[in-house]
């Protein structure tokens, strides 16, 4: 029978050797050459709107990148899906943006902001997701 | 209760029940809102709802958590807590820090993280206090008599969580390597650490309830937590599949994370052999409800229904849909609500010296909460496969597909009502045990 002794090294091997392997997939999923998460294309505007979109906590009501509430529309393809006029309107409103009858927060973002904004959508909407995108719903493209 | 000391854990539990009670009143108000009556907006918005609902949650466990380490380290090191004031210290700052956090996010003051909503300025609070926390402990338990292994496991536990919630902190400008580190907190936590401290206090009881000897609990305490990393560690992958980083992970995460399931398995088994072998008949049965009860609802809410949507495939279709709902409710109620509120049942007689261990009102309460959150799973869950499939493969707008599933909230809020009414049946309990005191000391023993 397994002893005492045994089961401890059995917790402390495997701890060790999962952690490091991890480490290593790690360092190896955001090398160079493997890298697929679109950093090359992060601009100033970009990162604006990151902060904007964590300083407001968007994500308390939509996900993004399958990430987050599940209260309002997934937003990672969504200037494929809408397009950056719509999305403009839509952040701009001085009142709550609620054509369905469920209403989101009504920010009324500056020009500036919403430009940042969507240029965060942009960037993102980039990034190669694995195929996750074929299945968000409805893609702009209606027929597939 | 055999050291003084142990009078502490009464009042970090206390604040749990406290902040327990306030986080199903925003789960209300989202089950709510999701039903289509959302008139709260103008003052709670759902996202505020939300931060509230899931924080409350994590602080109330950390609490229990910590009520059930200031209880079980001074009886298994046999010695009195080393700094009994520093602890009320503690437990103050934890509260204080909690409510300014809380109240914050009904001001847009937040980092809009998922579960890490806290605002940079806090966490640092937050870890001063928990550097306190471990201080105490670990100094209690390093003067201590002896050194058992289930307080150290439970203090490995809280080890790791306090050093796994760095990575949260680290600002990227990308948000696909922000989420990536976010799991190294939320799923290295509740797949990881966590998994080490609820082991930490099971072994506790099923020492204390079963009478089986301590030396094979701690063996299989050691397999188990051995199982929990081996698999958890690079079933993080499950959360990588899907979010903008290489495929790799798709392999790992969907291998390891399938293996995930053993380690609840495992707990599962063990504790109700361990009843089954023990000789021992505590007169505590409602601590040993909802001992067992923590082991098996676990393995069904964690490892059953985690597996549901873990495989790629599968997750390719539910990520990020009411499915994980589904499962998040279930899981976090039967591995670590229902842990945190075995210690307390098992703790509270000892402390007060109220030897309430058999009543309807008991019963009751672990019966209807039990009954009442399967029921919150099977709606979210029907709500959940019917977003999946009209959404995701009927391709219909998200908005629309909303409108059909909120007669689904319907029945989730009333699940939830039975859930709450038991969820009060319990803590009119703790309420009737009355204030610890040291009339309740027994002479010092083992075990
Ligand atoms: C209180 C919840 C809530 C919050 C917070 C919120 N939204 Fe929304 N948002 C919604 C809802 C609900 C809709 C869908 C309205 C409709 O179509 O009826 C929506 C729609 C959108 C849309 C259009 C999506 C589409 O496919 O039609 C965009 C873009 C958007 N929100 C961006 C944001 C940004 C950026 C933030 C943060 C600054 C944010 N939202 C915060 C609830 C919210
Ligand atoms: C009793 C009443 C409760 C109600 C009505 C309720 C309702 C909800 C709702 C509507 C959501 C948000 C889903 C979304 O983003 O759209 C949510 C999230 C969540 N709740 Fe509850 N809840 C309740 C109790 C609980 C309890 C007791 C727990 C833990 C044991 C819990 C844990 C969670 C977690 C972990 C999330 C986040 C889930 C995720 O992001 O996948 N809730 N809850
Ligand atoms: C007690 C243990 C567990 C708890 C408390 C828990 C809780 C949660 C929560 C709250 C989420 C949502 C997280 C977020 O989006 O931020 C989640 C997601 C997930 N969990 Fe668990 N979980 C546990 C164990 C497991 C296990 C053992 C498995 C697999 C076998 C699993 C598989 C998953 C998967 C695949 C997701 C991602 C869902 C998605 O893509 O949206 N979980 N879990
Ligand atoms: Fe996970």
């Amino acid at each position: 029978m397994l002893s005492k002794q045994q089961a401890r090294n059995f917790f402390l091997g495997g701890t060790l050797v999962t952690f490091l392997a991890f480490i290593g997939l790690t360092i190896f999923s955001f090398s160079k050459t493997q890298d697929q998460t679109n950093d090359e294309n992060i601009t100033e505007a970009v990162v604006r709107g990151k902060d904007l979109w964590e300083a407001n906590n968007c994500m308390g009501c939509h996900t993004i990148l399958g990430e987050g509430a599940y209260y309002a529309p997934e937003l990672t393809k969504v200037i494929e899906r809408r397009g950056p006029a719509y999305i403009n309107a839509v952040l701009r409103q001085p009142v709550s943006w609620a054509p369905h009858g469920r209403k989101m927060v009504a920010y009324g973002f500056s020009e500036e902001e919403t430009k940042d904004l969507i240029a965060f959508f942009e960037w993102i909407g980039e990034v190669d997701l694995n195929g996750f995108d074929t299945v968000v719903s409805p893609l702009a493209k209606e027929d597939n | 209760m055999k050291y003084k000391s142990q009078k502490v854990a009464y009042w970090f539990f206390a604040l749990s029940m406290l902040l327990f009670g306030l986080q199903i009143v925003y789960g209300f108000i989202m089950g709510f809102a999701h039903a289509g009556f959302d008139n709260l907006h103008e003052v709670i918005p759902f996202n505020t709802a939300r931060a509230v609902h899931t924080n409350l949650l994590v602080v109330w466990l950390l609490s229990g958590f910590m009520g059930a380490a200031y209880y079980i380290i001074p009886e298994e090191a046999q010695r009195e807590l080393v700094n009994v004031k520093l602890a009320y210290v503690q437990l103050i700052s934890l509260a204080l820090v909690g409510v300014v956090a809380i109240v914050g996010y009904h001001f847009n003051y937040w980092e809009g993280r998922k579960f890490l909503e806290i605002p940079r300025p806090l966490d640092y609070l937050v870890v001063i206090n928990v550097l306190l926390f471990l201080g105490l402990i670990l100094v209690t338990l390093f003067k201590g008599k002896r050194r058992t292994t289930t307080a150290l496991v439970l203090s490995m536990g809280l080890l790791f969580a306090a050093l796994l919630y760095l990575p949260g902190m680290l600002p990227f400008d990308s948000q696909v390597k922000d989420s990536f580190f976010r799991w190294w907190v939320v799923h290295l936590w509740v797949e990881g650490v966590w998994e080490l401290i609820m082991g930490g206090i099971l072994s506790f009881l099923l020492i204390k309830l079963t009478g089986v000897d301590r030396e094979v609990i701690e063996k299989w305490l050691y397999v188990i937590v051995g199982l929990t990393f081996l698999s958890g560690v690079l079933g993080t992958g499950h959360h990588y599949y899907y979010i903008g980083v290489n495929k790799i992970w798709l392999i790992v995460g969907g291998i390891f994370s399938a293996l995930e399931p053993l380690a609840f398995l495992a707990m599962a088994l063990f504790a109700v052999n361990m009843y089954r072998k023990g000789e021992k008949k505590h007169p505590n049965k409602l601590a040993l409800y909802w001992t067992l009860g923590a082991s098996i609802v676990s393995f069904v809410g964690a490892g059953l229904l985690g597996f549901a949507h873990t495989l790629p495939q599968t997750n390719l279709y539910t990520h990020g849909t009411l499915v994980t709902a589904m499962h998040g409710h279930l899981a976090f109620w039967g591995a670590y609500a229902m842990i945190v509120l075995a210690i307390i049942s098992y703790s509270l007689p000892n402390m007060t010296g109220r030897k309430l261990y058999e009543s309807t009102l008991g019963r009751m309460a672990f019966w209807m909460s039990n009954i009442g959150i399967i029921g919150m799973t099977v709606a979210f869950g029907v709500a959940g496969v019917v977003q999946v499939y009209l959404e995701r493969k009927l391709k219909m707008d998200f908005m629309v597909v909303q409108k059909e599933i909120e007669v689904h909230f319907m029945v989730l809020l009333v699940c939830a009502t039975l859930f709450t009414t038991g969820i009060i049946l319990y803590m009119i309990d703790f309420y009737k045990h009355g204030r610890p005191n040291d009339e309740a000391l027994e002479s010092v023993s083992d075990d």
